[in-house]
Parts: C-alpha cells; sequence; structure tokens
C-alpha cells in the first residue's frame, strides 16, 4: 500500500550538513498498524513529511499502490505533531474543512463531520472553539479533521506527545478502536515506547544521526487490543527489547545535546 | 468565569469607564469655578452641555456629524479593501516587501496632514480630498500588521492546508488572512485612528464638510462652548467606528 524506498534528506545548516533521514526503505500493507520510533531528533518528523509530500529534494521514492507519487498526494492524510487546530473554527466546522474544500454542500458536509466528531467522542463539543478545549481534545479534533478526507493511509507525527501518560493510553484505545472500524494503513511516529507497542503490528526503530531504521519488531499481541494490554508479560518484554535497541541511540542523542550547548557556550 | 459573572464584570467596567468620566469632567467644573482654569480657554462641561442643543438647532450639527461619518466610513472601506490588499502583496512577493516595508514604517511616523495642499491640488477642495487625506494617512498600520499577521501565521496550520491539497488562493482565503485576522484588526484599529484625525483635521484646514470645519467655524466666532460641544461630536463619531469595528471583528473571529 505505501512504499518507502531508500529515502534520504540532508539539511545543510550553518554547523554543517545534517544527515537527517539516511537510506531509509519499508512498505506497509493495506490496513497495517505500523510505528517509528527514535529519539527526539533522529529524523522522523522530516520522514513524516517527505512521505507527506511537503517536503521535497530528497532521494529516494515513496509509492502508493505502486505508482511514485511527488507531493501531496489524496490518498495520504497527515496529522501533526504541533497543535493544528484552526482557533476560529469552531469543531464541527474544523472537521468539516476538508470536505468544504472538496465542494461538498453545507448540510451534507456537516453531517459527515458530525459522524467523525462522534467517533473521537467528542459529542456534545461541536459547537466550541479550540480554546476551549483541552490538549487532548485538540488533538481528537486535528484527528477527526484529517479522518473526515477519508484518506487511505493515515500518517501520524506524536499526535499524543504533548499529552499525559493517561490521556495518552486513553486516546490509544480511542486510535485502535478507529482503526479497527476503518481498516486504514497507519504510520504512526512516536518516541513512546508504550504507545508503539499497544498500537502497532509492527515496530521500526530508527537511529540517531544517521536516521537509519535500526530493527524492525514485530508485535504479537492479540487483537482487539486495549491499554490493559499494557499489562501483560509480552507487553513488558517487547517494551524492554525495543529500548534495549533504543537507548544507545537515546543517549547518542543527549549527548549531542549536552556538546551543543558546550560548543554555544564556548564559541562566545 | 461563568458568562453570567463574566456579563456583570463587563457591566460594572463600563459603568466604571462612565462614572470616571462623568468625576473628571466634575473636577474640571469645580477648577474652573474656583479659578484655577481659565473660563476664557476651557469653558465650564455645564456650559458645553447647554451648547449641545443649541449646536444641534442653529448649526445643522448633526448633517454635519453624518457627513464627516461617511468620509470615515469611505476611507476605512478604502483601508480595509486597499490596505489588506497591499500587505498581502508585500507578505507574497519577498523581494517587494524587502523593498518597501521600511519606508511604509517611515510613512507611519511621516506628518500625512502637511501634504493636504497637495491633496487639494488633486483632487479640489472636496470630500474626496478629505477622504483620501484620512486614507492616506491610516494605510501604512494597516499594511504593516496584515504582513506581520500573514507572516506570524503558525508553519503547521500552512502545512495542514497543504497536506489538503489547497491551492494558493484557498490557502490564503481559508488559513492565511483568518489566521491574521487579530493582527490585521489591530492594524485597522490604528489606522482608523490616524484617518479619522487627518479627515477631521482636515475639514478644519481647508475649511470644508462636517464637524471639522464646524469647529473652525465657532472657534473663529470664539463660541468655546459650541466649539466644545461640536468636539463632543467628533468624540461621539469615533465611538461609533470603534464599537463597529470591534463587533465586525467579533463576528469574524469569536474566540481568540
Ligand atoms: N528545515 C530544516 N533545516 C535544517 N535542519 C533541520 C530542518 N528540519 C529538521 N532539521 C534537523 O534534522 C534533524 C531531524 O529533525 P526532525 O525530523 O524534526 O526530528 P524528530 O522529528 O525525530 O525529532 C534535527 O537535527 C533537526 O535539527
Ligand atoms: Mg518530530
Amino acid at each position: 500500500m505505501l512504499e518507502v524506498n531508500r529515502i534520504s534528506k540532508r539539511f545543510t545548516t550553518s554547523d554543517g550538513v545534517i544527515p537527517a533521514v539516511d537510506d531509509i526503505s519499508f512498505a506497509i500493507a493495506a490496513g497495517e498498524f505500523v510505528s517509528i520510533i527514535g529519539p527526539s531528533g533522529c529524523g522522523k518528523s522530516t520522514l513524516f513529511n517527505i512521505i507527506g509530500g511537503l517536503v521535497g529534494d530528497y532521494e529516494g521514492q515513496v509509492k502508493v499502490s505502486g505508482d511514485i507519487i511527488h507531493g501531496t498526494h489524496p490518498a495520504i492524510g497527515m496529522v501533526f505533531q504541533e497543535e493544528s487546530t484552526f482557533p476560529w473554527r469552531t469543531v464541527l466546522d474544523n472537521v468539516a474543512f476538508p470536505l468544504e474544500i472538496s465542494g461538498l454542500a453545507t448540510s451534507e458536509r456537516l453531517e459527515r463531520a458530525q459522524h467523525f466528531v462522534s467517533m473521537v467522542g467528542l459529542e456534545g463539543f461541536e459547537r466550541r472553539y479550540p480554546a476551549e478545549l483541552s490538549g487532548g481534545m485538540r488533538q481528537r479534533v486535528a484527528l477527526a479533521r484529517t479522518l473526515a478526507s477519508e484518506p487511505r493511509i493515515l500518517l501520524m507525527d506524536e499526535p499524543f506527545a504533548a499529552l499525559d501518560e493517561q490521556t495518552r493510553l486513553l486516546l490509544g484505545d480511542r486510535v485502535l478502536q478507529i482503526q479497527q472500524q476503518l481498516r486504514q494503513t497507519t504510520l504512526l511516529i512516536t518516541h513512546n515506547l508504550t504507545e508503539a507497542v499497544q498500537l502497532s503490528d509492527r515496530v521500526l526503530v530508527m537511529t540517531y544521526r544517521p536516521g537509519k531504521l535500526k530493527r524492525e519488531i514485530d508485535i504479537d499481541l492479540p487483537h482487539p487490543r486495549d491499554s490493559e494490554v499494557v499489562s501483560s508479560d509480552a507487553f513488558g518484554r517487547y517494551v524492554a527489547e525495543i529500548w534495549h535497541d533504543l537507548r544507545e541511540e537515546a543517549s547518542r542523542g543527549i549527548r549531542d545535546d549536552e556538546n551543543r550547548v558546550l560548543r554555544a557556550r564556548s564559541d562566545r | 468565569m461563568t458568562r453570567a459573572r463574566f456579563a456583570n464584570s463587563a457591566m460594572a467596567a463600563r459603568a466604571f469607564g462612565i462614572g470616571s468620566v462623568v468625576v473628571a469632567l466634575g473636577v474640571v467644573e469645580l477648577l474652573i469655578r474656583a479659578g484655577l482654569i481659565n473660563r476664557f480657554i476651557v469653558p465650564l462641561p455645564s456650559e458645553i452641555a447647554a451648547a449641545v442643543p443649541r449646536i444641534i438647532a442653529e448649526e445643522n450639527v448633526l448633517h454635519r456629524f453624518w457627513q464627516t461619518t461617511q468620509e470615515i466610513l469611505w476611507a476605512s472601506l478604502m483601508l480595509a479593501g486597499i490596505g489588506i490588499a497591499l500587505g498581502a502583496l508585500l507578505y507574497r512577493f519577498r523581494v517587494l516587501r524587502l523593498a518597501c516595508e521600511t519606508w511604509v514604517a517611515a510613512m507611519a511616523a511621516a506628518p500625512i496632514v502637511l501634504m493636504y495642499p497637495l491633496f487639494l491640488v488633486i483632487f479640489g477642495r472636496s470630500a474626496t480630498t478629505i477622504v483620501m487625506m484620512g486614507f492616506a494617512a491610516g494605510l501604512a498600520p494597516v499594511i504593516l500588521k496584515t504582513v506581520e499577521g500573514l507572516s506570524g501565521t503558525r508553519k503547521v496550520l500552512i502545512d495542514v492546508a497543504r497536506s489538503f491539497r489547497l491551492n494558493r488562493s484557498q490557502q490564503f482565503w481559508k488559513v492565511l488572512l483568518p489566521a491574521a485576522l487579530p493582527s490585521v484588526f489591530v492594524g485597522l484599529k490604528l489606522g482608523l485612528i490616524f484617518a479619522m484625525i487627518n479627515i477631521v483635521g482636515v475639514e478644519f484646514l481647508i475649511n470644508f464638510g462636517g464637524l471639522g470645519q464646524l469647529i473652525n467655524e465657532l472657534a473663529e466666532r470664539y463660541d468655546l462652548p459650541g466649539t466644545y460641544g461640536a468636539i463632543c461630536f467628533v468624540v461621539a463619531v469615533s465611538i461609533v467606528f470603534f464599537d463597529l469595528t470591534e463587533r465586525i471583528e467579533r463576528w469574524l473571529r469569536p474566540i481568540q
């Protein structure tokens, strides 16, 4: 369904060339839920933006159903890491946004939007503005808005990164239910171990600079799952296994940060 | 805060606002009566109040109020239409922005009212001159604040628009402009202030049109209560326009 073929991307900055993504390849089958996990700064968002068609000028190819795509593609829906709801629109109008762009008549698009608002569990908040909602609710609005465009492939970049652990687990349940219902091909980008194991059929571990794929782990936990799964032994083993791979990368990322701070001081 | 409590505190704020004006006028009245302020320079507030019905009856002040209102209305429509469009152009074309932003900022500080002879030559001694002067005076802040608002749009909102495959014009109307509205309205309100000052000022200078001309005439006749009464009508015009602008803003963007 989605195929990423030898993607590389370098950024040239005043600090030199940063190999943000280095020769990454993987494929996701229709209906599969795959997570990419890696320490912060390893190139996850860059990869997300390349697949979504928002960043150009990279090496390699992105294919949807076998066809190479350039730029944005109607089959791909994106949910962003930062707060991305439109503050001047109500919840319902936010969710109806892609339908408005595609020129659907008002009554029909509000009806469809309502369906997706309910799907993310926000009935009763249709007339509220994002400023009146909590961070978790706003992320659900953003998710519903992307779902409303009915993409066959859903890309999510750390959608719950800013939320507390409990909210994150419960939203994870919600995402699983939705995925069960819509059978969407999903690529979730995260730095959270529990989230990756809780939600995915398969987890890809990324290295820190250059951003390469280090390992691939099939998560063989029963479906349908919910957040109760975090207390099972198998869950713990998967988390430990991924952490074993991730640990080294994360510590390199931290050391890099420290060095950057030290260098910034000695430059002055 | 609940809605009811909010409404209460808004009412209290309004009452306090009106109350403080009344108290200030009372203090001035007392200071004048006590001889601490020269009453040949500042007339008694009570005399000004008494002059209002007189200037309504004898000086046709309501008609003049309407003339000035119309001039300001035209100037603000031009400010909104042309100012925002120019701001959008400067945002869209980086080169244009680099070339123009500094002198637009300089224009904001320039005493444009001194250019009235030039406008007189171009547009004649007419309402057009007055409207154009108001427009010119208010243009810079509208342009600058529009550019600022558009370029301050969070990148992720533009990314959302791109991911939904909006074309350039859809991106502008559906995302950039709404996101920039709070800043655009700051610019519009500033522009409106400059426009109003200049419109009344030019009416006064070229002795033509609405309230400014009346103030000129009454001052020449040394009718101080009448002059100050007419100034009260100028204040009323600006209150009307400010209130209108805020209503439009709240209608377009209910919650920030
Ligand atoms: N537009 C850019 N210009 C220069 N460097 C960038 C740019 N975007 C990202 N980078 C750098 O590329 C690396 C990967 O960034 P990113 O993809 O955002 O990582 P992640 O999402 O995994 O935290 C980081 O070191 C970041 O500083
Ligand atoms: Mg990121």
